[in-house]
């Protein structure tokens, strides 16, 4: 048990420290998304050299209407994994505020777009609220928990809604405008969820109780030893989650013609699979919202690269499985390496 | 008994605590005050950690006073403890692994700059500057992954000073510690009292308590016992205080029969672990493996057992090599091991005390590979009698049991096998006094029927008491052997911290 | 902790076998047995057309995939694992079902390898589970979408129906005025199969061990790794089985069949008494869980009740089911701590032990 790490000289450390302070990577994005990011461009770049088409304004634009909605919700879910938890029930709580802007639409025609976008996201997090008093204070694990709502939510749903379906006629024009407009070349959802995505990552970064999350991921005993609230600090992350499925409802009603009793079915493994190849670890403690869209980007691209270089379009899926396998085995592989390294920093 | 017109800064008195029927804390009772180190003494199981934890917050007292300078309080959280000015630090500090040793210090108090978010520069430099005035090169910036156990204590403390705690409690803190990490520790606490806090120093070692402390508080089997100057007392009577009898009883050694070799280790080496261990172990001996914890002896133990993996070298178990990495086979062979983490590795703690026990013999008691439910009953039930396992129900899980009898289930889910050797890793850590002596009558009476024992123990006095001899470990290596006469408490410590021999072989 | 302190309670003066009845009969299967009892009573009495023997058939065929998937979902939860990948295996298997039979392959082959493909995939979750040493969440999340693709590289959009009439009847017919499908007796079989090897045999009980702490099972000798291993490699196997099974009743080999049933199989085995943290479970407990949801299913239909209130209903159930043993729990930690403080109220009195 010799110390290697603190043999160290004190210069050393002082002129890493200095080095490091000059130009600091860790900012904002850690290490761990450096792979994904990576991935993204090689994927990009390939597709791109096999077919330039790819990147024509309006394949771009497609790309990233596409990735928009997977990419709030990664970036929601990124918080919760980060607390060593995870919420099944994002698909079902997607259709029911998505249907709520269809009805809102349809029942108020003159309803302003923000009043809608204000109650898709508060129902969201309310929807949230619920996962999150359920999880905290019976301490049952989350999965079954957000199992249990994800039925309970598309039960509600389909209640509400019937056979009833809301179109994009029934929309006003300007609200669906905001998936075919574009500023700066980039669809105004897009920018949305962007500023959303980055908003959160920063909120991981530079807030206490956003730090919180990630100790409470890190080590859920230990955070209750040093006093902080996990209790709330998951609830909060469970409403803040639900918060941003409640925005993606909304631009869903935007970006689709249809919205109904089924709308978002089975998006939750997608959106689990998404967080997990943008580097938040299913085990908690790392990962950040900024990766995890980035994930959800890489997820939704790689089904339209695969397309426009000509891939039969049944080995789509199929890729993206592979995907998901190959981002988990990369990160067991750094861990392994680190740990190996360690042993023999100690011996 | 004190300076009655200083008031102290923590006075607990007549603290009880219970889990379930379970009583932890019958009388718990200490005074701290600014600008001494107390210790807290007592025997595994006295007590002294939940003691500790009603302190620190995490545990809620049933009854009993609790004062700050003389106003009563009641810490509903870890968070309102920390608030009045007291900070734990326990024996195995439990960092956020993911975060880096900066954020360890500061987390849920970041320094904020603008817009009030987190300053990670001005983070850095504050813990830099404690780490500078401790005299200790940690990095700030790197993850506290991997750290070792002495770093993260360092760290503990760099928390508590960053608190500006006024309270400062110590458990165990040198159990897992070298002999200039210990120094480096004493320097530090030291320090600390000379600026006005109050210590509070939990430790095993004498020698410790004595070079350290200004005060001593005895408790044993939950209670207070007595607290005494150091300067007016001696470690015997101490030790009497904590024991409450004459320490021959506790260890019962009887004469056995030494027979053949049933272990031999030869050439063991796993890199960065342990290295070149090579020992025998003879039917009817017990052979005591000692050392400081990290020394390796656990992972040795381990490794001979075929749980951890080896890089080269030989188990050999009554004649016939076993395969490394293979446990199944080494139970086979007739080795039985009682682990020192009863309650992660010894025990399945849920499930019932029947199925603790019979857990070992699953396959013995199938008959074309289906269990014989009636007959795993019998088994289960007859062994918990042999050794007086005191539970309302088999049924029971054994989470319900007292740490002493939990001990005894291991115990009996090995004797069941009828072991040729059984390796017991601390086999009364965390155990009343009363139940102490049962086991280590136990091994001895083991030892004379021709068991032979392989017994690792952080506790001198038991190794003395009941080796036949002693193997000294340090930093992964075997640096000394002594048979039962030449044995003493000086030339052990001297073996365990031989770090020139250590590094040499 | 000292033993003298704590009270002792005197050994049980029941009978050995008197203790084990009221063991049983308190026991999480036995209350799912009583829900399910009284499901059924209320289900026959009043929703019309229920008490018939045609009931039995549709209820039973319409739960089988699930049922079969439950039985190695429970092992594999017990141990502390999941496999979100059951239904995407009985995909992969109906397709490879599909196309195999189509390309003239005789209807035993095509069968067996169907099996042969579900124990491989299972064999691939297994080594990434516990030799790799990845959480099987993530890892059969990963191979959710793997093998629900590969069943669409193998068949594409097509679908193939043309299979044996006799195996199409089989999967479908049942003991004449019984009602109980045919197929019951296979899976009644594989059902007595998984609780021997669970219940009754070593393997069983360090799955339990497992699942509680792989440590303590490691230290007692279990070969943690291989019996993940086979754990997930049964819920392959029979999870391809449930594929077949699926691709007869409806006469469909199609890429999407049983698309989503992972859900329903972890919230059935979960309904039924099986921790999600491991250690916990059982499989009467789970087949009444899958049976129960059945019931509910198929008496709402009758009932004209929408699927709307049956999906309600079942993720009510799920979250009653986990919330109500912490409810129950903390409300007696509740009274022990009152009755303690009453005790010591009424016991102690204030010596000063610090008193000099």
């Amino acid at each position: 048990m010799t110390d290697t790490q603190t043999a160290l000289p004190r210069a050393d450390i002082a002129a890493s420290a200095r080095t490091r302070r000059r130009w600091n990577p860790r900012s904002l994005l850690s290490k761990r998304e450096s792979p994904v990011v990576l991935a993204l461009l090689l994927l990009v770049l390939f597709t791109y050299l096999a077919n330039p088409r790819f990147l024509a304004p309006q394949g771009l634009k497609d790309l990233m209407l596409n990735a928009t909605i997977m990419m709030i919700m990664a970036a929601g879910q990124a918080l919760i994994i980060s607390t060593r938890s995870v919420d099944l029930s994002v698909g079902s709580a997607l259709g029911l505020t998505a249907f709520l802007t269809g009805t809102l639409f349809a029942t108020y025609p003159s309803i302003p777009i923000i009043v809608v976008f204000l109650a898709g996201i508060a129902m969201g997090a309310g929807l949230g609220a619920i996962n999150g008093l359920l999880v905290t204070t019976a301490r049952v694990p989350a999965m079954v928990i957000t199992l249990g709502t994800l039925y309970v939510f598309r039960g509600v749903n389909s209640w509400w809604a019937g056979s009833t379906q809301y179109f994009a006629g029934d929309r006003p024009d300007a609200f669906g405008n905001l998936s075919v407009s574009l500023l700066v070349g980039i669809p105004i959802i897009t920018i949305i969820a962007i500023i959303v995505i980055a908003v959160v990552t920063l909120f991981q970064r530079y807030s206490r109780s956003g730090r919180d999350l990630y100790a409470i991921g890190s080590d859920p005993d230990a955070a209750i030893v040093y006093g902080i609230p996990v209790g709330r600090r998951v609830f909060t992350a469970f409403v803040t989650n639900g918060a941003l499925v409640g925005l993606a409802g909304v631009l869903y009603a935007s970006r689709f013609n249809s919205v109904g009793a089924v709308t978002g079915t089975g998006l939750e493994l997608q959106v689990v699979a998404a967080a997990v190849v943008g580097g938040v670890a299913i085990v908690g403690g790392v990962g950040t919202a900024a990766g995890a869209a980035i994930g959800a980007l890489l997820l939704t691209t790689i089904t339209g690269a695969l397309t426009s270089v000509g891939v039969d379009k049944f080995w789509q899926q199929a890729v993206v499985g592979g995907l998901i396998l190959a981002s988990i085995l990369i990160d067991r592989l750094a861990t392994l390496r680190r740990a190996r390294n360690l042993r023999k920093a100690t011996s | 008994m004190e300076n009655p017109g200083e008031q102290p800064l923590i006075s607990l008195r007549n603290a009880v605590k219970t889990f379930g029927p379970v009583v932890a804390l019958a009388d718990g009772s200490i005074d701290l005050h600014a600008g001494e180190i107390h210790a807290l003494a007592g025997e595994n199981g006295a007590g002294k950690s939940t003691l500790v934890k009603v302190l620190a917050g995490l545990h809620h007292r049933d009854s009993g006073d609790f004062e700050i300078e003389g106003q009563p309080v009641s810490f509903a959280t870890v968070a309102d403890s920390r608030a009045a000015g007291i900070s734990v630090i326990y024996q195995e500090p439990t960092l956020f692994p993911d975060l880096t040793v900066a954020e360890n210090i500061f987390i849920g108090r970041q320094p904020r700059g603008r817009f009030g978010m987190i300053d990670h520069r001005l983070m850095r430099d504050h813990a830099s500057a404690i780490f500078e005035e401790l005299g200790v090169p940690i990095d700030p910036d790197r993850l506290a992954e991997g750290l070792s156990i002495a770093d993260q204590q360092i760290i503990e403390i760099a928390k508590a000073i960053s608190l500006e705690a006024r309270v400062l409690v110590m458990d165990e803190p040198t159990a897992a510690l070298s002999g200039h990490e210990v120094d480096r520790l004493f320097a530090v606490a030291r320090s600390l009292r000379d600026k006005g806090a109050a210590l509070m120093f939990i430790s095993h070692r004498m020698e410790e308590i004595f070079s350290l402390c200004d005060r001593v508080t005895v408790m044993r089997d939950g209670r207070y016992v007595t607290t005494r100057m150091i300067p007016d007392t001696t470690p015997s009577q101490i030790v009497r205080d904590m024991v409450g009898r004459d320490i021959d009883q506790l260890f019962p050694k009887f004469d056995a029969q030494v027979g053949a070799p049933v272990l031999e280790v030869e050439g063991l080496n796993r890199a960065g672990v342990f290295r070149n261990i090579s020992f025998c172990v003879r039917a009817g001996e017990i052979v005591a493996l000692s050392g400081l914890v990290g020394a390796g002896r656990s992972e040795v133990a381990r490794a001979v057992m075929g749980i951890d993996p080896i890089d080269s070298g030989t188990v050999t178990l009554l004649g016939k090599r076993l395969k490394p990495g293979q446990p199944m086979a080494a139970i086979r062979g007739g080795m039985g091991f009682v682990p020192e983490d009863r309650r992660k590795q010894g025990l399945v703690m849920e499930l019932s005390v029947l199925r603790n026990t019979a857990l070992t013999l699953r396959d013995g008691l199938a008959r074309f590979g289906i269990i014989n439910a009636r007959k795993e009953a019998e088994v289960a039930a007859e062994w918990g009698r042999k050794l007086q396992v005191k539970s309302s129900s088999p049924y029971n899980s054994v989470a319900t049991l007292s740490g002493g009898n939990q001990q005894k289930v291991v115990l009996a889910k090995w004797l069941a096998t009828k072991p040729k050797l059984l390796i017991v890793d601390e086999p009364t850590r965390g155990i009343d006094v009363g139940t102490k002596a049962e086991v280590h009558r136990l091994l001895s009476q083991l030892a004379v029927d021709g068991v032979a024992i392989l017994m690792i123990s952080s506790e001198l006095p038991e190794v003395l008491g009941m080796a036949d001899r002693v193997l000294v470990m340090c930093e992964g290596a075997i640096t000394a052997e002594f048979p039962r006469a030449e044995a003493t408490p000086e030339r052990i410590i001297e073996a365990a911290t031989d770090h020139a021999k250590a590094a040499a072989s | 902790m000292t033993d003298t302190l704590t009270p002792v309670a005197a050994p049980p003066a029941l009978s050995a076998t008197r203790g084990a009845i009221s063991r049983t009969l308190a026991s999480r299967p036995a209350l799912m047995t009583y829900i399910l009892l009284v499901l059924l009573i209320l289900a026959s009495t009043m929703v019309p057309r229920f008490a018939q023997p045609r009931t039995a058939t549709f209820l039973l065929l319409d739960v089988v995939a699930t049922l079969l998937m439950a039985m190695p979902m429970t092992l594999v939860m017990i141990t502390g694992d999941i496999d979100l990948s059951v239904a995407s295996v009985a995909g992969l298997s109906s397709a490879v079902m599909g196309v195999l039979f189509t390309g003239g392959m005789p209807f035993g082959g095509v069968v067996l390898i169907c099996l042969l493909v579900g124990l491989a995939c299972g064999l691939f979750n297994g080594l990434f589970t516990a030799y790799v040493g990845l959480p099987a969440l993530a890892v059969t999340i990963g191979t959710l979408a793997l093998f629900r693709g590969l069943a669409l590289v193998v068949i594409g959009d097509n679908a193939v129906s043309n299979f044996p009439p006799a195996a199409s009847a089989y999967a479908t017919g049942s003991f004449g005025a019984t009602g109980i499908p045919l197929v019951m007796l296979p899976v009644g079989l594989i059902i007595v199969a998984f609780a021997v090897v669970l219940h009754m045999t070593p393997f069983g009980r360090t799955l339990f061990a497992m699942g509680h702490s792989m440590e303590a099972a490691r230290f007692v000798g279990v070969n943690t790794k291989r019996a993940r291993l086979l754990t997930l490699m049964s819920s392959g196997l029979v999870s391809a089985l449930a594929g077949v099974f699926w691709t007869l009743r409806y006469s469909s080999a199609r890429s999407d069949n049983a698309t989503g049933l992972e859900l329903v199989v972890i919230a059935a085995v979960v309904l039924g008494g099986v921790s999600v943290f491991g250690g916990k479970g059982s499989i009467w407990g789970s087949v009444c869980g899958v049976l129960i949801i059945g019931v509910i299913n198929y008496a709402l239909r009758l009932n004209r009740i929408p699927e709307v209130v049956l999906v309600t209903i079942t993720g009510l159930l799920l979250i009653i089911s986990v919330v109500a043993p912490s409810v129950v729990a903390s409300w007696s930690a509740w009274r022990h701590r009152r009755r303690r403080a009453r005790e010591i109220d009424s016991t102690i009195t204030t010596a000063g032990a610090l008193s000099a």
